[in-house]
């Protein structure tokens, strides 16, 4: 969708805040704000694009209101809601319901090394051949869907040059909705003269991971 | 103030409304939105859409995530122990140094560096690092033609597993938006100085590999071990916005 999330290009945000021996956190509230979300992905209700989707839900007021990590723990409160893990009325309350039942076993600290050391892999078979090989130029879609995507808008309905092709991976606009829809997913560099006319520097590029669905076929 | 009152009390009754209908009850919470449409507040507080639970949680940061810790712990969705545990793993064990350790290795072993510059991922796993994305990995060198940058625009995709959590000016709208855009000026913010024939590669993250800059060694460290080379290597070196110096 095209969300406040969506700001490559844009003006008016100032200089790069830069902080010396940053520490990881900032408050305390960040750092449970992070482990929750990430204890909550063991239940399995929601995926990585979900989760990033559900963010991306935000309007853009409340996109630029919350901090990043405001962000993270404002929508786990939705997508639980959605998932029917909590209702409405309990995280305005910030209780369980009174007599609501447990929803056990719940995710400790034992399963953390197995979890977080499990290779994550996306790559999946699929029955096509890819479409493109290194070197070949494409052009992107100019699609402005719904949903998520993964094609920012400065990429979109420009010309490219295929770099390298990754494989299959789970498509990341599908996986949001729950479909895996595995698709062929290339590196693709544009030029900076394409991407932002005059003011790009001839000598520059960006260089995104397509899936061929945001390619224009033909 | 007597508008400011009224104002409060009609958001305080779209939100009342929107917690009793949920899961189907979204025309009467649309309807009660469109009474309060001129008050630019009050759309702010209830239904400008966007995230339901934004309006129902308690504006303070540390209340609103206390409240949401309160509900997942009553509700025996998560340990308490396990929070704490997941907290030290990412504040303590994960980090640069991982990836320092990585590049150091590249420079001094070119078997190894062949091996990361073709397959990461596989690389990254001979020396027993994998989990945290480890298996998306992807790395790029820099040399005096060519300068890498990473950036995620839509978020803030990073490679955890050899960098740990990103500083927070990675994650800044600032920092996203410009860098695609104006990288030189970024770079130049950063203090990193490019040699005029040097061509900048930006790698926006969009999918779920993740990218590693390799920085070139720096001059006058030919006698320097392993370790005493890692220590040169900055986190924001392997982003791109920095140059490890002796």
């Amino acid at each position: 969708m095209n969300g406040m999330h969506d700001v490559g290009g844009m003006d008016g945000f100032g200089p790069i805040d830069i902080e010396k021996n940053e520490p990881v956190f900032h408050h305390p509230w960040e750092s449970k704000a992070f482990a929750m979300n990430m204890l909550m992905f063991g239940w399995r209700k929601w995926n990585v694009d979900k989760f990033r989707s559900s963010i991306e839900k935000l309007t853009p007021r409340q996109y630029l209101a919350l901090s990043y990590y405001q962000r993270w723990v404002t929508s786990l409160a939705d997508r639980g809601i959605e998932a029917g893990l909590f209702t409405a009325e309990e995280v305005k309350a910030g209780h369980a319901a009174p007599g609501s039942p447990k929803l056990t076993p719940p995710i400790k600290a034992e399963m953390i090394p197995v979890r977080f050391k499990t290779p994550r892999n996306y790559a999946r078979p699929v029955d096509t051949k890819p479409m493109y090989k290194v070197g070949d130029k494409i052009r992107t879609v100019t699609d402005s869907p719904e949903g998520h995507t993964r094609l920012p808008r400065y990429a979109r309905g420009r010309d490219g040059v295929i770099i390298h092709y990754h494989g299959a991976t789970v498509f990341a606009d599908s996986s949001a909705n729950g479909n895996e829809n595995p698709q062929h997913l290339y590196a693709v560099r544009f030029s900076a003269r394409e991407l932002w006319g005059q003011q790009g520097d001839p000598r520059d590029s960006v260089t995104l991971d397509l899936y061929e669905p945001y390619f224009q076929h033909g | 103030m007597g508008r400011r009152k009224f104002l409060g009390g009609a958001a305080a009754g779209v939100v009342a409304g929107a917690a009793t209908t949920v899961g189907g009850g979204e025309s009467q919470a649309q309807t009660k939105s469109d009474a309060t449409k001129p008050d630019a507040d009050s759309l702010y507080h209830s239904h400008e859409g966007g995230s339901l639970s934004h309006s129902l949680l308690p504006s303070d940061p540390a209340l609103r995530v206390k409240a949401m810790e309160t509900l997942l712990l009553e509700k025996g969705l998560i340990d308490a122990a396990a929070v704490d545990a997941l907290i030290d793993q990412y504040e303590n064990k994960l980090g640069p140094k991982i990836g320092a350790a990585v590049v150091a290795k590249a420079w001094v072993d070119s078997a190894f560096k062949k091996s990361l510059m073709e397959d990461a991922a596989k690389a990254l796993t001979s020396i027993g690092i994998t989990g945290n994305g480890a298996e998306q990995m992807i790395a790029v060198e820099n040399t005096d033609e060519v300068h890498n940058v990473v950036v995620c625009t839509l978020c803030s995709c990073y490679p955890w597993a050899v960098l740990g959590l990103p500083p927070a000016w990675y994650k800044s709208e600032a920092y996203r938006s410009r860098v695609v855009r104006e990288p030189r000026k970024v770079l130049a913010e950063f203090g990193v100085k490019l040699p005029e024939q040097a061509k900048v590669r930006v790698w926006d993250s969009n999918s779920e590999m993740r990218y590693l800059v390799v920085p070139q060694r720096p001059k006058g460290t030919e006698t320097m071990s392993e370790a005493q080379l890692a220590a040169l290597v900055t986190r924001d070196s392997m982003i791109g916005t920095g140059i490890p110096a002796v």
